[in-house]
C-alpha cells in the first residue's frame, strides 16, 4: 500500500501579502506601501532571472533599466528562443477601443469566472488593471499589432468572450511580443547592466539562513557545474506540461528550476490544474515527440463529429450524413461548437473512449469544413484559414478543403506552479515565481489570450515594483560566496545527481522513461480523474522510479555537451512532480475548470465544483523524495464575483 | 522507410569533424525529420554510442532552434524549418547527407550544433527601439498606417535560425540584419534610432565575419519565413541614408 497520499494537513496560509479595502485600490495601495530602494543603492544588488520567455525577459530588461544588477540565464542557445515565441491568438487587455462595454471590471469578471472561481480576486485584478499599460508598452518597442486601414490597432474576440479586447500579431502573437522582451533584454545586455547566461540550466536552488542566495546551473556546453550569487532570485521557467511527454510545449520546456526550488522549501499551488486543449493535431505513431496546436478560431465554422457506429473504418466522405454524430451539437445545442476548451476535450475523450474514434489508433475527431465550403465558398474559408490549412496539410499531408481535418486534445498549460503571494514571493523570502511558472492568475482552468497578459503584467510591472520591497527591507551584510558550507553542500548534491544518473549504465533510454511516464499520466491524470485511477498511477510512479534508477543509460561524460544527460535529469524531477500532480488531483475529490473528477459531475455530465469543501489553493510543502508532503490551504473568498455554476446546455 | 544518413559527427569545437554514415530502418512517412533522427539517437544510446546532438525545441516552426543542412539544402528540400520537414518529401533507399549550418561567424559546438550568439550581438547593436518600462505613451497616440505595420510585421517574422547564412555562398548575414533593420526603421517608435541602428547593427554584422553580399538570393529562397530578398536593397538605402546624414553633421 502507498502512504504516499496520505498527506499532513499543515497550518493554513494566512497571509498573502494582498492589501485590505476596495479591490480596485488594492494595487495602489501595495505599491506606495512598498518600501523603495535608492536609486544609487540599486546597483549594489544582484538580482539572478532564470528565464528568457515573456516573463524573465520582460523582468530582466525592467530590472536592468531600473538600474539593478542583472544575472540571467537561460538552457536555450539564445533568449529568444523561450517557448512564449509558440503563442498563436493574442493577448488581452481592458482598452474598450470597441466602445463594447469593456472594462477593468468585465475582464477581472471574466478571468475569475473562466478559472472557475478557484483564483485569488486581488490578484486578478491587478491583471486586469495592468493590461491597459501592456499594450501601450509593446507598441512604444515597436510590436507589430494588426492596425485597421485607420492606422489603429485592431481586434477581435476570443475564447468565447462577449467583447472584441484580444490584440493580436497574425497569428504569431507570442513570438511578437517576446522579441519585444528580447530586444529591450538586449540594449540592457549591450550596456552591460544584464550578464545574460546562455545554454546554462539552473539545476539547484541556493538557500541561505532561510533566504534565496542563488542558484547551481551548469553550462550545458562545457559541461562545468557553477554557483551563482545574489541578494533575490527570480523563476520564470515555465510550465510544466511536458510532465505528460506529449504536450504542445517545447520539447526543452522542463520544471527543474521550479521542483528544486520546491524541494527547497517553496510550496507547489494546485499542481493538478492542468489545460487540455481541444485542437491539436492527432499524434501518428509512437515516433510523435511532441503535438502541435491549431487555433481555436478553427471551431467558429468548423464542425465536429464521429460516425454514429463504433469501429467503422470507412473514409469520412464514404460515410453519409445520418450516420454521423455531430456530438457537441447534439448535447450542447445552444453552444454548440463553440463550447469551453474544457467540455470540448473532455466530449472528444468520451467517444473515443466509446471506440468511435478515428484516425490512426482511434485517437481523433473530425473537424469538417465542407458546411462552411458550401456556405461561403471555398475563397472565403482559404482567406479567414488558408494558413492553418497550410500548416495542417504540411503535418499530415491531408488536404482539409477536401477531407475533414482529424483533431485530438493535448496538454497545452498548466495552470498550477509554485505558490506566491501577491507580491509573487514564494514561501522562501528572496526567491520570486513569475508567468507560467507560479500559480496566480488562472484559477482551474486559463481563458484564451491570458497567458501572454499575465506573463508580460508579472515581469514588467509587478515584480519590478513588489521585489524592492524585499531588497530594501532586508539586509545583506553576510556576503555568499563558494566557500559557504551550505553553497558546497549544494553544489556537491547536484554534481552527485549527475555522475549517478552517467554511472548506472542501464539498457532503457531516457525517452523511454519519459514517454512511458507521460502515458501514465495521461491515462489517469489527465482530462478524466477518478479515484481508482489516480491511486494506480500513485502506486505505479514510484516503481518507474525505482526503475529509472536502475536501468537508465545515459552515454557520454558530465563534462561535455551532453542532451541525453539534460533530458535524464529532468526526468528525475518530473518522476517526483508527477506524484505530487496525483496526490492534488486525488485530495480535490471535486470538478473544476480543467480537473474533472468523475465522481463529481452533475446529472447530464458536467463538472461539479464543491465550493464548501473546496474553495481554496491547495499549498503543498516537500517532505522528501515519495513521502508525503503537507498540505497548507489559502483559503480563497469572492468578494466581487460570486461563484455560480456554469452552464453551456 | 530504409534510409542511409551520412551525418557529420564533431567531438567540440576543438575537435576535427567527419561524416558518419548509419543505417536507420522502420522509417515511417509521417515522422518528421527530427523524429527520424531521435530514431537514430535511440538506437545509438543503446549501443552504447553516443548520439548525434542537434539544436531543437518548439518542433512547430516558430522558435528558429533547428538548424540542420539536408543533401545541401539548408533546412531540406521543402521551403520549411527541418521540425516541419517529413519523411514523406523522401524515398525509400534514399541516402541522406545532414550537415550543420556552414559559416565561420557560426562556429560548430558539436556534430550538428552551431554557436549563432553572432546574431544576438547584432541584436544588441542596435535591433531595439529604446522605451523604458514605464515611458510609454497611450497605444492609439501614434497611429501607424497600415501599409507600414504590414510590412514592418512581413520583416518581423524572422525567427533568426541563420538558413540565410547557411545557405549564401559568402555567409552574409544581410538578410537577418535587413529583417530587423526594416521592422524598426519603417515605425514611427523606430524613427529616434533610425541612422544609428542600421549603423550599429550592420558595422557589427562585419565585425562578426559574416561575408558580403553579392546579391546570389539564396538567402531568401532558404527563409523558411519569406523574408523577401528586397529587404536588403531597404536596409542598403537605410545604411546610406545614414551615412550621408552623419557626413553632412
Amino acid at each position: 500500500m502507498n502512504n504516499f497520499a496520505e498527506y499532513a494537513t499543515g497550518e493554513p496560509v494566512v497571509d498573502t501579502k494582498a492589501p485590505e479595502g476596495p479591490v480596485a485600490e488594492r494595487w495602489d495601495k501595495r505599491r506606495f506601501e512598498a518600501k523603495l530602494v535608492n536609486p544609487a543603492n540599486r546597483r549594489k544588488h544582484t538580482v539572478i532571472v532564470v528565464g528568457t520567455g515573456l516573463a524573465g525577459g520582460s523582468a530582466g530588461a525592467t530590472l536592468a533599466e531600473q538600474g539593478y544588477h542583472v544575472v540571467q540565464f537561460c538552457f536555450q542557445d539564445s533568449p529568444r528562443r523561450a517557448h512564449s515565441i509558440a503563442a498563436q491568438g493574442g493577448i488581452n487587455a481592458a482598452k474598450n477601443y470597441r466602445n463594447d462595454g469593456d472594462s477593468i471590471h468585465r475582464l477581472f469578471y471574466d478571468t475569475v469566472k473562466g478559472g472557475d472561481f478557484r483564483a485569488r480576486e486581488s490578484n486578478v485584478h491587478r491583471l486586469a488593471q495592468i493590461s491597459v499599460e501592456i499594450i501601450d508598452q509593446c507598441v512604444a518597442q515597436g510590436v507589430p499589432f494588426a492596425r485597421e486601414y485607420g492606422g489603429l490597432l485592431d481586434t477581435r474576440s476570443f475564447g468565447g468572450v462577449q467583447v472584441s479586447r484580444t490584440f493580436y500579431a497574425r497569428g504569431q502573437t507570442g513570438q511578437q511580443l517576446l522579441l519585444g522582451a528580447y530586444q529591450a533584454l538586449s540594449r540592457q545586455i549591450a550596456a552591460g547592466n544584464v550578464e545574460l547566461h546562455a545554454r546554462t540550466e539552473m539545476l539547484d536552488l541556493i538557500v541561505v539562513d532561510g533566504r534565496a542566495r542563488g542558484i547551481v546551473a551548469r553550462d550545458l556546453i562545457t559541461g562545468k557545474i557553477d554557483t551563482y550569487f545574489a541578494d533575490a532570485v527570480v523563476l520564470a521557467s515555465g510550465g510544466y506540461g511536458n510532465v505528460f511527454y506529449l504536450s504542445t510545449n517545447a520539447m526543452n520546456s522542463n520544471a527543474t528550476a521550479i521542483w528544486r526550488a520546491h524541494r527547497r522549501g517553496a510550496y507547489f499551488a494546485n499542481p493538478c490544474f492542468t489545460q487540455i486543449h481541444p485542437t491539436c493535431i492527432p499524434r501518428t505513431g509512437d515516433h510523435q515527440s511532441k503535438l502541435t496546436l491549431m487555433s481555436e478560431s478553427l471551431r467558429n465554422d468548423g464542425r465536429i463529429w464521429v460516425p454514429k457506429a463504433k469501429g467503422d473504418t470507412r473514409p469520412a466522405n464514404e460515410i453519409p450524413e445520418d450516420e454521423r454524430d455531430y456530438y457537441l451539437e447534439r448535447i450542447y445545442p445552444s453552444f454548440g461548437n463553440l463550447v469551453p476548451r474544457d467540455i470540448a476535450s473532455r466530449a472528444a475523450k468520451n467517444v473515443c473512449d466509446e471506440g468511435r474514434g478515428v484516425g490512426p489508433g482511434g485517437q481523433g475527431v473530425y473537424l469538417d469544413f465542407a458546411d462552411a465550403i458550401r456556405r461561403m465558398g471555398r475563397a472565403k474559408v482559404e482567406e479567414k484559414y488558408g494558413n492553418l490549412f497550410d500548416m495542417y496539410e504540411r503535418i499530415t499531408a491531408e488536404n482539409p478543403y477536401e477531407v475533414p481535418m482529424r483533431i485530438y486534445p493535448a496538454v497545452h498549460y498548466t495552470m498550477g506552479g509554485l505558490w506566491v503571494d501577491y507580491d509573487l514571493q514564494t514561501t522562501i523570502p528572496g526567491l520570486f515565481a513569475i508567468g507560467e511558472a507560479n500559480f496566480s492568475d488562472h484559477g482551474a482552468n486559463r481563458l484564451g489570450a491570458s497567458a501572454l497578459m499575465q506573463g508580460l503584467a508579472d515581469g514588467y510591472f509587478v515584480l519590478p515594483s513588489t521585489i524592492n520591497d524585499y531588497l530594501a527591507r532586508t539586509s545583506f551584510t553576510e556576503a555568499v560566496g563558494p566557500e559557504h558550507p551550505v553553497v558546497q553542500e549544494v553544489l556537491a548534491e547536484t554534481e552527485d545527481r549527475l555522475n549517478l544518473l552517467l554511472s548506472v549504465d542501464g539498457d532503457r533510454t531516457p525517452d523511454s522513461f519519459h514517454r512511458e511516464l507521460g502515458e501514465l499520466m495521461w491515462e489517469f491524470c489527465g482530462m478524466a480523474r477518478t479515484e481508482t485511477g489516480l491511486r494506480k498511477a500513485l502506486e505505479r510512479i514510484p516503481q518507474i522510479r525505482e526503475e529509472f534508477w536502475r536501468r537508465i543509460k545515459v552515454p557520454g561524460t558530465g563534462e561535455e555537451f551532453n542532451q541525453s544527460l539534460e533530458k535524464a535529469n529532468r526526468i528525475v524531477d518530473y518522476l517526483e512532480l508527477a506524484e505530487l500532480m496525483c496526490l492534488d488531483a486525488l485530495h480535490r475529490s471535486e470538478s473544476c475548470g480543467g480537473h474533472f473528477r468523475e465522481e463529481s459531475q452533475t446529472a447530464d455530465g458536467e463538472a461539479e465544483r464543491k465550493d464548501e469543501e473546496f474553495s481554496y489553493a491547495a499549498a503543498w510543502e516537500f517532505t522528501d523524495t515519495g513521502a508525503s508532503p503537507v498540505l497548507h490551504k489559502e483559503e480563497l473568498t469572492f468578494e466581487y464575483v460570486h461563484p455560480t455554476q456554469r452552464s453551456y446546455a | 522507410m530504409k534510409l542511409t544518413l551520412r551525418v557529420w559527427r564533431q567531438k567540440n569545437a576543438g575537435a576535427d569533424g567527419a561524416m558518419s554514415t548509419y543505417e536507420v530502418d522502420g522509417i515511417s512517412q509521417d515522422m518528421s525529420f527530427l523524429e527520424m533522427l531521435d530514431t537514430l539517437n535511440e538506437e545509438l544510446i543503446l549501443k552504447g554510442e553516443d548520439p548525434v546532438a542537434f539544436d531543437h525545441d518548439c518542433r512547430e516552426g516558430i522558435c528558429g532552434a533547428c538548424s540542420l543542412v539536408i543533401n545541401g539544402d539548408a533546412h531540406g528540400p521543402e521551403r520549411t524549418t527541418t521540425c516541419q520537414l517529413h519523411m514523406r518529401s523522401f524515398e525509400d533507399g534514399d541516402t541522406i547527407d545532414v550537415e550543420p549550418w556552414r559559416a565561420s561567424a557560426f562556429p560548430v559546438v558539436k556534430d550538428l550544433v552551431v554557436d549563432r550568439s553572432a546574431f544576438d550581438r547584432i541584436i544588441q547593436a542596435g535591433g531595439y527601439i529604446t522605451a523604458p518600462t514605464g515611458a510609454a505613451p497611450e497605444a492609439h497616440a501614434t497611429p501607424v498606417p497600415k501599409p507600414d505595420a504590414d510590412f514592418a510585421f512581413e520583416h518581423a517574422e524572422c525567427i533568426g535560425c541563420g538558413a540565410c547564412v547557411a545557405a549564401c555562398p559568402n555567409g552574409s548575414a544581410m538578410l537577418f540584419t535587413s529583417a530587423k533593420v526594416n521592422h524598426l526603421n519603417v515605425l514611427p517608435q523606430g524613427a529616434p534610432e533610425r541612422e544609428t541602428r542600421v549603423l550599429d547593427m550592420v558595422g557589427q554584422m562585419d565585425a562578426e565575419g559574416f561575408g558580403g553580399c553579392t546579391l546570389t538570393g539564396e538567402c531568401a529562397t532558404a527563409c523558411p519565413k519569406g523574408i523577401p530578398l528586397p529587404s536588403i536593397a531597404a536596409m542598403n538605402k537605410e545604411w546610406l541614408r545614414a551615412n550621408r546624414k552623419a557626413a553632412k553633421r
